[in-house]
């Protein structure tokens, strides 16, 4: 079976900074990969190329078989691409339910015709927020959340587009111990329904129990890239972390 | 939710559409009826200005320039061969509309203060082009001589209450209009644009193509709003179409309404509009401009969601 996304040989640069250098990557359908990195390795501005956020200077990115180059982001969450952002961009003016129903009005209906009924998507709005225990708060506004519970509702929205991929942009960053478990499982769950999902996280013992492969980026350069355990003996990496 | 539906609203507008115009008209003054009129065309140019700058968070200081691009294309038709003035609403709302969706292309990628700024440079622009275009009146203006009576068949109706007529028939149709909107897919998809755009993109949302949608309708109103306008003053006068009362009050009088919902810029425009009415009258009417800045002034400290956003948070407090 291909893979679900390859990202070929892409190249981003700021300006006379180069972010991203020949990254290749390929993700299987179902897999969960970790992706880690010191801060400024590139990772967030590989999840931008490959939701088409920024555009990739070479290279290419094929998701489902399709080539993505060229597309904008609304494009690639048509076909499938969703993401979460590292800093939750919940939709400020409009209830929990109503920023779930954004993706399934422009994303779920675009793709597979305006099959539901108003009612119909309430309902859809509601389980996706029982999905992640926001279901008492659905008529509450972003404001209202605690930190963990934006989190969630980031993830929901981005589950809501009813993606093939989804790509978690630190979604755990300062949380609690068990509020990193919640957010966890809720990623677990997801990927035994058939998404296949990236994680990019800087909490190992959470990358360690989640990733079934560890992709490691380093100024820009995919320095590893195998089984977790193997990943972090890797001398190359334990140097990119701990110094010489 | 309990709610009216767009068909219910649109008839429930047009009664008090007609009931507006039945005590008009029997009250009989001229001067009620110019009057109105201009607050009538506030309401159509604030609704206007709200489906971009409200519903979208992109604020147009060029409103202006589509009023007045309405108000020249009559102008330019009507020294070809004199159309009938509904006909000419439709033109002047295609000429600003294309010109909105133009400038929506153009200034795409611009945000906040710089698209801002952008459409005030494409006011002027059109001022000066519209300055140094001697077949529109140039820099002179121009005149056009009203007809004392509007004559159907045996009907004869007086020319001031048939411009009347049509502006009460552009502001239900505007405000019909952008309540639809803001219950509808659009209006959920600009408000993502107001919100975060980026996170729009990300669930899916062409915001590119909305804005375009956006910035030719708003665009379209205004030319609406414009197209009688000739008729109604007489002589129009770049310095007068192109006016910094229009572009000030089209954003004022949302602000000072509320810009999230369709109430707001009916409010405002009712409330302002009447306020410099009332003003031009007793006092002058250089002190409109003035009401318009210290009201506004008033109202960002007081209630910075406009007075529809006051009474939102009023009753949420009450409920809770």
């Amino acid at each position: 079976m291909s893979a679900l996304l390859h990202v070929d040989n892409i190249t981003k640069r700021f300006g006379g900074f180069v972010a991203l250098d020949g990254v290749e990557i390929e993700v299987a359908r179902g897999e969960r990969l970790g992706l880690i990195g010191p801060n400024g390795s590139g990772k967030s501005t590989l999840v931008n190329c490959i939701c088409g956020t920024l555009q990739n200077e070479t290279g290419n990115v094929r998701f489902d078989s399709q080539v993505m180059d060229g597309m904008s982001a609304h494009q690639r969450t048509h076909r499938g691409l969703a993401r979460s952002f590292q800093l939750p961009r919940p939709f400020h003016s409009m209830t929990l339910a109503d920023n779930l129903r954004i993706p399934l009005l422009y994303t779920v209906h675009a793709r597979s015709g305006p099959l539901r009924s108003p009612g119909d998507l309430t309902d859809r709005c509601h389980e996706l927020l029982e999905m992640v225990g926001l279901a008492p708060k659905a008529n509450q506004m972003p404001r209202d959340l605690t930190q963990v519970e934006m989190r969630k509702l980031e993830l929901a929205r981005a589950v809501a587009a009813e993606p093939k991929l989804l790509i978690a942009d630190e979604s755990m960053a300062g949380l609690s111990n068990s509020e990193v478990e919640d957010i966890l499982a809720l990623l677990m769950r997801l990927n035994e329904r058939g998404i296949t999902i990236i994680l990019i996280e800087h909490i190992m013992s959470a990358v360690m129990k989640f990733s079934q492969r560890l992709a490691v980026l380093v100024s820009g350069k995919k320095i590893a890239d195998g089984r977790p355990e193997d990943v972090v003996r890797n001398p190359e990496v334990v140097r990119a972390y701990l110094g010489e | 939710m309990k709610s009216v539906t767009t068909a219910k609203f649109s008839l429930i507008a047009g009664a008090i559409g007609v009931v507006i115009l039945l005590i008009a008209h029997a009250v009989g003054v001229d001067y009620l009826y110019f009057a109105s009129y201009t607050i009538l065309q506030f309401i159509v140019l604030a609704t206007a200005w709200n489906i971009l700058g409200g519903y979208c968070g992109y604020v147009n200081f060029g409103s202006a320039a589509f009023f007045a691009l309405g108000a020249y294309s009559s102008v330019f038709i009507h020294k070809l061969y004199p159309l009938p003035v509904p006909l000419l609403i439709v033109i002047g709302a295609m000429v600003s509309g294309v010109v909105g969706l133009g400038m929506g292309y153009l200034t795409l990628r611009l945000r906040g203060s710089f698209f801002a700024i952008a459409t005030l440079a494409l006011a002027v622009v059109l001022q000066t082009l519209v300055v140094n275009w001697d077949f529109v009146g140039g820099s002179r203006g121009a005149y056009i001589i009203r007809p004392e009576y509007l004559e159907i068949g045996s009907f004869k109706i007086p020319y001031i209450e048939y411009l009347f007529a049509l502006m009460l028939a552009l502001a239900i149709i505007a405000l019909v209009s952008a309540r639809t909107i803001e219950r509808s897919q659009l209006g959920f998809g600009f408000a993502t644009i107001r919100d975060d755009e980026l996170a729009a993109e990300a669930c899916g949302v062409p915001t590119l193509k909305l804005k375009l949608i956006a910035t030719a309708i708003s665009g379209a109103f205004m030319g609406m709003a414009g197209a009688p306008f000739p008729y109604y003053i007489g002589y129009l006068q770049p310095s007068s179409a192109f006016g910094l009362e229009y572009a000030v009050n089209s954003i004022a009088m949302p602000m000072i309404g509320g810009t999230t919902s369709w109430v707001g810029p009916l409010v405002g425009a009712v409330l302002l509009g009447s306020a410099q009415q009332y003003a031009t009258v007793t006092i002058s009417s250089a002190v409109n401009l003035l009401i318009v800045g210290l009201m506004l002034v008033g109202f960002v400290i007081i209630a910075p969601n406009g007075i529809v956003g006051l009474v939102q948070e009023r009753l949420r407090r009450k409920r809770s």
